[in-house]
């Protein structure tokens, strides 16, 4: 049995690496030399490399840089420039939004939350041209543009918690701080302010799927290596030519628990879980001190709480 | 019968783990085998106390029913029924009917020629529900430190613990436990996309293979780490979430009884920063 396991790869094969398929236009912006890695090559593809830049690329990987440097710079600063300090302290120091007296300011002072607006509009860009970045690449190679719109609802928690919110609630000061800590002890607070977030119906949705997605993914990602010696791992090929390694990952679930996905559909299983825990989950923020101020005493009105 | 096309020519007998071929026949689609008869016999009994245990309470609310451990008074003792007995048959029951499960999954994977990754993971899930309402609650020197089975009232435990600790979100280990989760998740629409994005590529274009999506994701992030090892990597991650969430829950109280902010004063003390 143990052969069965498919633990680590046992046989690593070396030739050319591979550059990877053309694209439907001409934009071959590939940089790097591909190289080979003995140890990742133990749990998955060997070869690193090449990336593809572009504009979108250079100006996330730019912006995103800015957004880091400003956040520990001013983080550095907060501690006089002290870099013994700066890393003893690290997991304490913040990069605060504005006070609650600025309100929408767009221009606070920057030592008042003026920093924190800076690093956030580059963070967001970043993040949007990542996100545009990976239609783009997808367009490119002529594949669906799936990864996205799952990119699509991570960016919206992200914004709803960052800067929409924020907007419905008329100041930048119910924002996020950037830190370690800080922003574990933002959402503590959070809870506290509004009576217990395990109340919110929305937050509960977010959870089942977040814990939901993680349980798919070890039901899934155990059922293709438990079959991967009938080659269930070339998923594309056993859903356009089902295989024994595809109906033996069915019959099992079937077996199981009276149910099984196919091939094809357990991937929008995962798709639908993962894209709604974020969408439920901004859904849950949006709702917190908008509309609902203390989700316990919400609760109690709709009978779920006493 | 239930029969999926392709099903009659892999319902054969044989291969079960204890009893010969007691049992070893399907009802519908679900196998049965040995231990089905034990998980059905620990999921009935199981659920019938939880109604039981409902009809002692004061609601029929399915959002507020609740079964409650015995108070901290009874330590590891049995409890009388009414008094936390209950809940302590019912994890009984609940052990019984997912090891029961586990080992099912087992004669399933050998039926089918599998590997037996499925009932080792399900295991973690196992060993992290133990984890939490026999190994911390013993630890601990009482069954009251388990929590209670309702949809809720096991919220309200999970929030009331967490204060015991003044803010749970500085527990290290729960912070590694969070981290896998939302690492795992994102990892997991990365590959349901990425599957998704090659079978559906567009109208009038060609289903996309393999070689399609490591150049997508070489493109994208400089790596793929390709068909099978993302499931390697997947597996892992949520196991590793699994497992994380077991050690930061029996760390508190067992080896920790302080808030967990103040754990992090050792760090701030370090000798190097002075």
């Amino acid at each position: 049995m143990s052969a069965y396991q498919n633990i680590f790869t046992q046989v690593q094969v070396r030739s050319h690496p591979e550059a990877g398929v053309p694209t439907t236009e001409s934009d071959d912006w590939r940089i790097g030399t591909p190289f080979f890695s003995y140890w990742i090559g133990k749990i998955g593809n060997a070869q690193i490399g090449p990336m593809h830049l572009g504009w979108t690329g250079i100006i996330s990987l730019f912006s995103g840089f800015l957004a880091f440097e400003i956040i520990g710079l001013n983080m550095l600063a907060s501690v006089n420039w002290n870099p013994i300090r700066f890393i003893g302290e690290l997991p304490w120091l913040a990069l605060n939004p504005p006070s609650i007296e600025q309100g929408l300011n767009i221009l606070p002072p920057l030592n008042d939350g003026g920093w924190w607006l800076i690093a956030g509009f580059f963070l967001t860009l970043s993040v949007i041209m990542w996100c545009v970045r990976s239609y783009l690449r997808a367009k490119a190679l002529g594949l669906g543009t799936h990864t996205t719109w799952a990119f699509a609802s991570a960016i919206w928690l992200y914004l709803v918690l960052g800067f929409i919110r924020p907007i419905m609630m008329g100041s930048w000061s119910e924002a996020v701080p950037f830190g370690i800590f800080p922003h574990l002890d933002w959402t503590g607070a959070f809870s506290i302010t509004y009576g217990n977030l395990f109340y919110n119906p929305f937050h509960c949705l977010s959870i089942v799927f977040l814990y939901g997605s993680t349980l798919l993914f070890a039901m899934h990602a155990a059922t293709i290596l438990a079959t991967s010696r009938y080659g269930a791992d070339r998923e594309v090929e056993q859903i356009t030519d089902r295989g024994t390694g595809s109906e033996r990952a069915a019959l099992f679930w079937r077996w199981t628990m009276g149910f099984n996905a196919t091939m094809e559909s357990i991937h929008r299983w995962a798709w639908w879980f993962a894209v709604l825990t974020t969408l439920t989950g901004g859904i849950g923020i949006l709702l917190t001190g908008t509309v609902v101020d203390s989700w316990y005493d919400w609760a109690i009105a709709h009978n779920y709480a006493r | 019968m239930a029969l999926l096309s392709f099903e009659r020519k892999y319902r054969v007998r044989g291969g079960t783990l204890i009893g010969g071929d007691l049992f070893d026949f399907w009802v519908g689609p679900f196998y049965v085998g040995f231990f089905g008869v034990t998980t059905a016999f620990f999921a009935a009994l199981g659920t019938a106390l939880i109604f039981l245990g409902a009809s002692q309470g004061d609601t029929w609310n399915p959002w507020l029913i609740t079964i409650n451990p015995p108070a901290l008074e009874y330590g590891l003792s049995l409890a009388p029924m009414r008094e936390g007995g209950i809940w302590q048959i019912v994890t009984i029951c609940a052990v019984g009917a997912f090891v029961s499960w586990a080992l099912r999954e087992v004669e399933i994977c050998r039926k089918l020629g599998m590997g037996l990754h499925v009932p080792i993971a399900f295991g973690v899930a196992i060993f992290a529900y133990v984890t939490l309402v026999i190994v911390r609650p013993v630890l601990l020197g009482a069954w009251g430190h388990g929590f209670p089975y309702g949809i809720f009232s096991h919220l309200d435990w999970v929030s009331n613990v967490g204060y015991q600790y003044l803010n749970f979100h500085y527990n290290p280990a729960h912070m590694i436990a969070v981290s896998f989760f939302f690492a795992t998740t994102m990892a997991l629409a990365l590959h349901g996309s990425l599957v998704l994005a090659a079978t559906n590529p567009g109208g009038g274009k060609p289903v996309r293979q393999p070689e399609h999506e490591d150049t997508f994701f070489r493109d994208f992030i400089g790596y793929s780490v390709g068909t099978l090892g993302i499931h390697r990597v997947g597996l892992f991650m949520a196991l590793q979430a699994g497992i994380w969430s077991a050690i930061c829950i029996v760390i508190s109280g067992p080896f920790w009884d302080k808030g967990w902010p103040e754990w992090w004063d050792g760090w701030r003390n370090l000798p190097i920063w002075q």
